[in-house]
């Protein structure tokens, strides 16, 4: 522990504790709180019933209340530990309760009832976790489709994204032609439209299209990313124009020289983009909430946006959904986040 | 190419059938290639990405204009009579310019002045945030990497869970209250019916959500001023208050610069997690931009599709300004790069 705590707390140099070494633990231990506190506390949350999640103040874990079936009582009651007059306690089911008195019954002898008052009575309680929150809206909501639909898209549209971007790159990094300049700088100047700048129109296309709530609807117009066609170009700008002056002399075809040299190479890159469109993909919302208007076709983002927009809503659910919505994120976080964080300081883009 | 280890044998075999696949898309690309010559498959291969890329960017954007000149609620453009310049028009008839509720489309002019208090205060705050975390994790830390990830996980978050997130936190039994409760005993309060609470919730939320990413910027800054120089100051026997203000913050402009025009790109685009968070109230008072294109365009039973276009369009030229703003400060640190 002593040699933990002075490697953890040494300094450059051996230097001695500066106010600023203060400020950074506190900064640093902080964040730590205030990034994953609340996504825990979430996780957690949704562990606890219907009943467990309305309490307040509330417990940071999942906890129930003990209840039992007791002779002559038509519903289970809940278990307290009580405090009886002669100072020793005893378990007993609560009956009813009536202002600061509580008239239970032991268990064991049903026909005899107990006041106690409140405050000298405990619910028993024990850490349980309500799992049903988790398998309930397969049943209850069309979650399984809504996990389909999101994968689906996702999966999809990172694969086209990977083709149609990698070929485009691919023709604007290898060839000469005049009108290459303009397409990159089309491509580069229409980075910044947004889509809330050109919903209304996009929309009326779809529909001329026919892809008004279909799911193809929501995966072709963000296929063609211009931040795919940037950073895949600008990987393939360093791959050796003699390599594929050597599979020309092969008589290799065009497209053999795309699939077989240049795509294995660039596969840092595409890696990298792969990982980013799968998190943009999932994580759409405005989008798919325009063009999918059936309840069959919403992806997990719409589906859980309109339920908890819904009046009653069910947070036991609508919860451990969330906690199922983030689960790919925090894989890419745990697994992939050093690809992202290198890409993003290395070309600024997301 | 090695077929020795399990994985590399597993990706052959799965490889296998879309090699199969490509071998025969060669051969009419072959046919092609002979008629095009080499030259001309640059044109294939522009083509499906530039394809897509013109139907669902390229084309509402010219649309949008003609939508915005336009009527009644249909989306066919067939159907829509041309009313020239009404939708914008209707957009700025107001009695009084320093009341949006004077003006015939209110809405609107609460959505602008809102997005404005939004824009301002949240890129001010998130960028004083991200560059303050920049500047303690660019020191000599143990587990920087670590610490840059903390910082990042928010960033991944999708803006639905981010909303969702916050609403049960911000809930009467949420853990606010919870925390208040234990700390002051603070009745439990609901947050997200108080105007002034949700405006500021909606800033402080997307703060938490983004800040990541443009500490990661900003770090990357700061690691690429050069060493020598803080040697030098530090030799200097020079006050590391006077090391920030001389050589860090005039050296890390250009980047500061392009994070905040960035920043501000993107806060006038809000919508996502503000929606799931608030749904825009109550009342008015986390109306943004984009929910009010979204409402008149689609949701309200009084649509209106040429008004929500002209109102994008106006958004769109804010965006516009604010984009060639950064290209501008990208050449600019470009060209000092070359030098």
């Amino acid at each position: 522990m002593g040699a933990a705590a002075r490697f953890i707390l040494r300094r450059k140099g051996g230097k001695g504790w500066h106010w600023t070494d203060i400020v950074t633990w506190v900064w640093l231990i902080g964040g730590l709180i205030i990034m994953f506190g609340p996504a825990v506390w979430l996780a957690f949350s949704s562990f606890k019933t219907p009943a467990a999640l309305n309490e307040f103040p509330p417990s940071i874990l999942p906890y129930v209340t003990a209840q039992a079936t007791v002779q002559g009582y038509d519903k289970p009651l809940q278990l307290f530990e009580a405090k009886m007059p002669d100072g020793s306690t005893k378990v007993l089911a609560e009956v009813r309760r009536i202002g600061l008195v509580a008239q239970m019954v032991d268990p064991t002898t049903p026909g005899e009832i107990i006041k106690v008052n409140m405050n000298d009575r405990t619910p028993v309680r024990s850490v349980s976790f309500a799992t049903e929150n988790y398998t309930e809206p397969f049943t209850q909501f069309d979650f399984l489709r809504y996990l389909w639909n999101s994968v689906f898209v996702t999966v999809v549209a990172t694969l086209i994204t990977l083709i149609v971007n990698s070929m485009a790159a691919f023709a604007l990094s290898k060839y000469e032609f005049t009108g290459r300049n303009l397409a990159m700088f089309v491509i580069l100047a229409t980075l910044m439209v947004p889509l809330s700048v050109i919903m209304v129109p996009l929309y009326s296309i779809i529909s001329t299209l026919g892809m008004f709530n279909s799911l193809w609807g929501v995966i072709l117009p963000t296929v063609a990313t211009p931040t795919g066609v940037f950073i895949l170009r600008q990987y393939m700008l360093t791959i050796p124009d003699e390599l594929i002056d050597a599979a020309r002399m092969d008589k290799a075809s065009e497209w053999q020289i795309y699939w077989r040299i240049v795509l294995p190479l660039t596969a840092p890159a595409l890696a990298v983009l792969a990982i980013f469109s799968v998190v943009w993909r999932w994580n759409d919302f405005l989008w798919p909430l325009i063009v999918l208007s059936r309840r069959e076709l919403y992806t997990l983002q719409v589906g859980l946006s309109i339920y908890s927009g819904e009046l009653n809503v069910q947070w036991h659910f609508i919860l451990a959904m969330t906690v199922v919505t983030m689960i790919p994120v925090v894989l890419v976080f745990i697994f992939l986040q050093r690809f992202i964080t290198t890409g993003i300081a290395g070309t600024g883009l997301k | 190419m090695s077929t020795t280890s399990p994985s590399s044998r597993l990706g052959a075999l799965l490889m296998a059938p879309v090699n199969a696949l490509m071998r025969v898309v060669d051969i009419p690309l072959r046919g092609l290639q002979k008629s095009t010559g080499i030259g001309g498959m640059a044109a294939f291969f522009l083509a499906p990405n530039m394809l897509i890329f013109g139907i669902f960017v390229l084309l509402p954007l010219f649309i949008n204009i003609v939508y915005s000149a336009t009527g009644g609620t249909a989306f066919f453009l067939s159907e829509r009579s041309f009313v020239g310049t009404e939708q914008y028009q209707r957009l700025f008839t107001c009695t009084n310019y320093l009341d949006p509720m004077s003006c015939q489309e209110d809405a609107f002019w609460t959505a602008v002045g809102n997005t404005f208090w939004f824009v301002v205060l949240q890129v001010a705050l998130m960028i004083l945030v991200s560059l303050i975390t920049a500047l303690i994790l660019n020191r000599d830390l143990i587990g920087r990497s670590f610490w840059r990830a903390v910082f990042f996980f928010p960033v991944l978050l999708s803006p639905v869970v981010v909303g969702l997130i916050w609403k049960w936190i911000l809930q009467r039994q949420g853990l606010l209250n919870f925390i208040l409760y234990e700390i002051g005993n603070v009745t439990p309060y609901t947050w997200l019916t108080d105007r002034n609470w949700t405006f500021i919730a909606t800033i402080g939320v997307s703060i938490w959500a983004h800040m990541g990413l443009y500490t990661l910027i900003l770090l990357a800054g700061l690691q690429a001023i050069p060493k020598d120089l803080y040697e030098a100051a530090e030799m200097d026997g020079t006050k590391p208050a006077r090391v920030f203000w001389r050589i860090t913050l005039p050296l890390l402009a250009p980047n500061l610069l392009v994070v905040v025009v960035l920043a501000l790109i993107k806060a006038v685009q809000i919508f996502d997690e503000v929606y799931v968070l608030t749904g825009g109230g109550p009342g008015t008072s986390t109306l943004y931009l984009t929910q009010y294109i979204y409402e008149t365009g689609f949701a309200s039973a009084l649509r209106n599709p040429g008004l929500a276009a002209a109102a994008s369009i106006l958004m769109g030229l804010v965006l516009v300004v604010l984009t060639l703003m950064q290209l501008g400060l990208g050449r600019k640190n470009e060209n000092k790069g070359k030098r």
